[in-house]
């Protein structure tokens, strides 16, 4: 009872996690996402690391309210996203690795559209939105129709989509993939930006040297349990390579991990 | 190129286009054996189904026997005509897509044949291919006249050839010169409201000719009178070679084919260098949204509001909904003149426009159902959107009611004005129509890509004929609750019954 009362309590202090999940679970045929843990605090940048058909795309659509989970719980900001997913999805964005969009919509018509949906105050979205394109690198593009669009430019129209109704998780599935360099970076110090103002981050990668560089904790995945989580420093320690680089601690933590195989 | 490459090149095209049609026959599905057979059954049926049909149209007619008489040449040349066109409708729609569509574009641009051949072999693939069409429809026809007229038919096949040829011909002349008018990006769009008008456009202007001439809907009262007899040329005249072709007039027929011929050869060596230019200037061009819509700040709404806004928008710059509204509104055309004709004289003929308007609102109600409930380009940007999937969905229904809607009561208005009684059955039964094909799309819905629009029977035959016969059913009833009201209940009954079977071998319902 008194312990009851004293976790009443911290909560009220302590704000609740950016992101709970408990026994998270989902099959197909197969377990894809198996009993899964995993805790973000708020204003983190966490990168979820993992071989192919590990079930990080699960974990995140499940995040995301594209999925149902077929046991677990999802909190986001103290919401329950299983009971209240309209609620939930109104703090959140989904950027995955296909652009989300509409090839006869020009860029703003896009924003609009989605500030719509969001009920997002028109002149605050306008601006909003003409600033993301802006830092975007597509200013020149507004009133261009998105059919011509190369892969890259679409990907960046997507993630201003995202970005636009102010989001406080930002959930990404491969963000970076089609981007070159430069437009990696853009979407990069974008998403940085953010972070350091409060927003949290959970997102998938293959570019090790994304998560490298970005992530303030990094999630390996495999068979769709967590198998090692930490800052890069600590993962290090862990693998006990001191000077390695996050690949060769990747492949070796997954070589000695049986179920990943 | 060496001429081995040539067929190497052909052969590859003529399986792609082989192929393109199986899976429409397929609706998709993998060619295992089990289905083969099922497949060639129903073909079997559909053969027999057709020279059914086709006995019905031209058994009883005296075609078959008789020497031609001036009505005859002109009936034949009419249907000639009306083949050609419909022909030269589908080799737009075909040259179109293979030229714009098809995504090895790049890859055959980048390869060291020469452009200009490969195209030449597209084009002459394409020919084919529509010649092979207008084969298939006239088969039944020259079957059931051959077996009461002999062998003489026989030479109706060869016309075909002709017809197909000299059709892809000046389908490829039109694209050419629509690119030059209307520039890259709208010669898809304008190409396949072309497409469109021309395929419905002989029909059409023959039946308006009819109303005005003879009063009567009937093209074959128009083709046979007197009054036509007496405008058209003499019997020797060039205009009749196609129709003497066709009777067994071998000289007409090789002229024509060698005529077809030259065309086919002449545009490829013509045109198909400026196919290469165009496609170049195609590439990387962008549209730019005119001037009005940049200056309009951001809209003040509710979710449903944006939902609907945004799939208005999205119809609107829809060139197949352009297309196919056209083309629903000119099928209303001779009904339309009819009644106008026929105004004064009573109300009577009002009762013709009612059905016409039914069919239409629940064919378009289908299309636009399927566009904006099965065609969503980012499903997953609406599901992580924060409303419930039930406000989509109904945000997405209201928008094809309100294209409905602004489609038919143009027309439903003056009717009402001059029938009320004929107004109310009309508009009862074109909101009756349209929910019905939304509902059959909803318990169909397939997430597919807006652009695979062209398929989207593929994906479930069973909704096409739901949704097709619900129009019919309530376009029937619509009449008969005009004539015959008893009847109507029970043609209604039918209907429904059919749309409860719909629901209930529908995917959404298990």
């Amino acid at each position: 009872m008194l312990r009851a009362a004293m976790t009443a309590a911290a909560q009220l202090i302590q704000p609740p996690p950016a992101l709970e999940l408990r026994g998270l679970t989902k099959r197909f045929d197969r377990p894809v996402v198996d009993a899964l843990d995993l805790s973000l605090a708020s204003g983190e940048f966490y990168a979820l690391l993992g071989p192919n058909g590990a079930g990080k795309t699960t974990t995140l659509r499940m995040i995301a309210g594209l999925t149902r989970p077929d046991a677990g719980a999802i909190s986001i900001y103290g919401v329950d996203a299983l009971a209240d997913p309209v609620a939930a999805k109104q703090i959140i964005a989904w950027v995955s690795d296909e652009p989300m969009l509409y090839d006869k919509l020009t860029p703003l018509e896009y924003l609009e559209f989605i500030g719509g949906l969001w009920g997002v105050a028109p002149p605050i979205c306008e601006r909003a939105g003409r600033n993301l394109l802006t830092s975007l690198g597509l200013a020149p593009h507004w009133h261009e129709r998105c059919e011509g669009f190369s892969k890259g430019m679409r990907q960046k129209v997507t993630l201003a989509g995202a970005l636009v109704h102010e989001p406080r998780l930002i959930i990404l599935d491969e963000p970076l993939t089609g981007l070159d360099a430069v437009s990696a970076r853009h979407v990069k110090g974008l998403l940085r930006a953010r972070v350091d103002a409060g927003c949290t981050v959970i997102m998938t990668t293959h570019i090790l040297e994304v998560a490298e560089r970005m992530a303030d904790r990094i999630g390996v995945i495999a068979a769709g349990r967590l198998v090692a989580e930490g800052t890069l420093e600590e993962l290090r320690q862990r693998s006990g390579e001191g000077g390695g680089s996050l690949e060769d601690m990747f492949v070796a933590m997954l070589a000695s991990e049986p179920a990943a195989a | 190129m060496a001429s081995d490459s040539v067929l190497w090149f052909a052969r590859h095209e003529l399986r792609l286009a082989l192929r393109e049609s199986l899976a429409m026959l397929k609706a998709g599905r993998s060619g295992r054996s089990g289905r083969r057979g099922g497949l060639i059954v129903g073909l079997l049926l559909f053969t027999a189904l057709m020279h059914l049909m086709a006995y019905g149209v031209v058994g009883r007619s005296d075609l078959a026997q008789a020497a031609p008489t001036k009505a005859t040449l002109i009936v034949i040349t009419a249907s000639l005509a009306l083949g050609w066109m419909l022909m030269l409708s589908q080799a737009i729609e075909s040259v179109t897509r293979v030229f714009y569509t098809r995504a090895d574009l790049d890859l055959i641009r980048s390869s060291p044949f020469a452009l200009k051949t490969i195209l030449s072999v597209r084009i002459a693939a394409v020919a084919l291919m529509i010649t092979a069409m207008a084969l298939l429809i006239a088969v039944p026809f020259v079957d059931v006249l051959m077996l009461l007229g002999g062998p003489r038919w026989l030479t109706a096949y060869a016309m075909m050839a002709a017809i197909g040829i000299s059709a892809t011909a000046v389908a490829v002349a039109v694209t050419v010169a629509l690119f030059r008018l209307c520039g890259p990006r709208r010669t898809r769009l304008v190409a396949q409201i072309l497409s469109a008008i021309v395929g419905a456009g002989f029909v059409i202007a023959l039946q308006v000719a009819a109303v005005i001439s003879e009063g009567t809907l009937s093209r074959f009262v128009l083709l046979t009178s007197d009054s036509v007899a007496a405008i058209t040329p003499e019997a020797g005249s060039l205009w009749w070679w196609p129709a003497r072709a066709i009777l067994g007039d071998s000289p007409a027929l090789l002229a024509l084919l060698a005529f077809s011929l030259v065309l086919l050869g002449a545009t490829m060596a013509l045109l198909s260098p400026r196919f290469g230019d165009n496609l170049t200037e195609a590439l990387g061009r962008t549209i730019v949204v005119s001037a009005a819509s940049r200056a309009r700040p951001f809209r003040l709404g509710s979710p449903s509001r944006a939902l609907r806004r945004k799939e208005l928008l999205l119809l609107a710059r829809d060139p197949w909904l352009v297309s196919q509204t056209l083309m629903q509104l000119m099928y209303l055309i001779p009904p339309g003149v009819m009644l106008w004709k026929t105004f004064d004289g009573g109300g009577d003929s009002a009762l013709l426009l009612v059905p016409v308007l039914v069919m239409a609102a629940g064919q378009l109600a289908g299309g636009v159902a399927w566009l904006s409930i099965s065609g969503e380009d980012a499903p997953d940007l609406i599901a992580t959107a924060p409303l419930p999937p039930q406000r989509a969905i109904r945000a997405k229904i209201e928008v094809v009611l309100i294209v409905i809607g602004a489609a038919t009561v143009p027309l439903l208005l003056p009717l009402a004005a001059m029938s009320p009684g004929a107004g109310l059955v009309g508009s009862v039964y074109v909101a009756v129509a349209a929910i019905s094909s939304t509902a059959v799309q909803l318990w169909f819905r397939a997430q597919a890509r807006r652009s695979q629009f062209r398929r989207r029977h593929v994906s479930s035959r069973v909704a096409i004929f739901a949704e097709a016969f619900s129009s019919i059913g309530w376009a029937a009833t619509s009449a008969l609750t005009l004539y015959a009201p008893l009847l109507a209940v029970i043609v209604g009954a039918m209907t429904l019954g059919v749309l409860a079977l719909a629901w209930a071998i529908s995917p959404q319902r298990t």
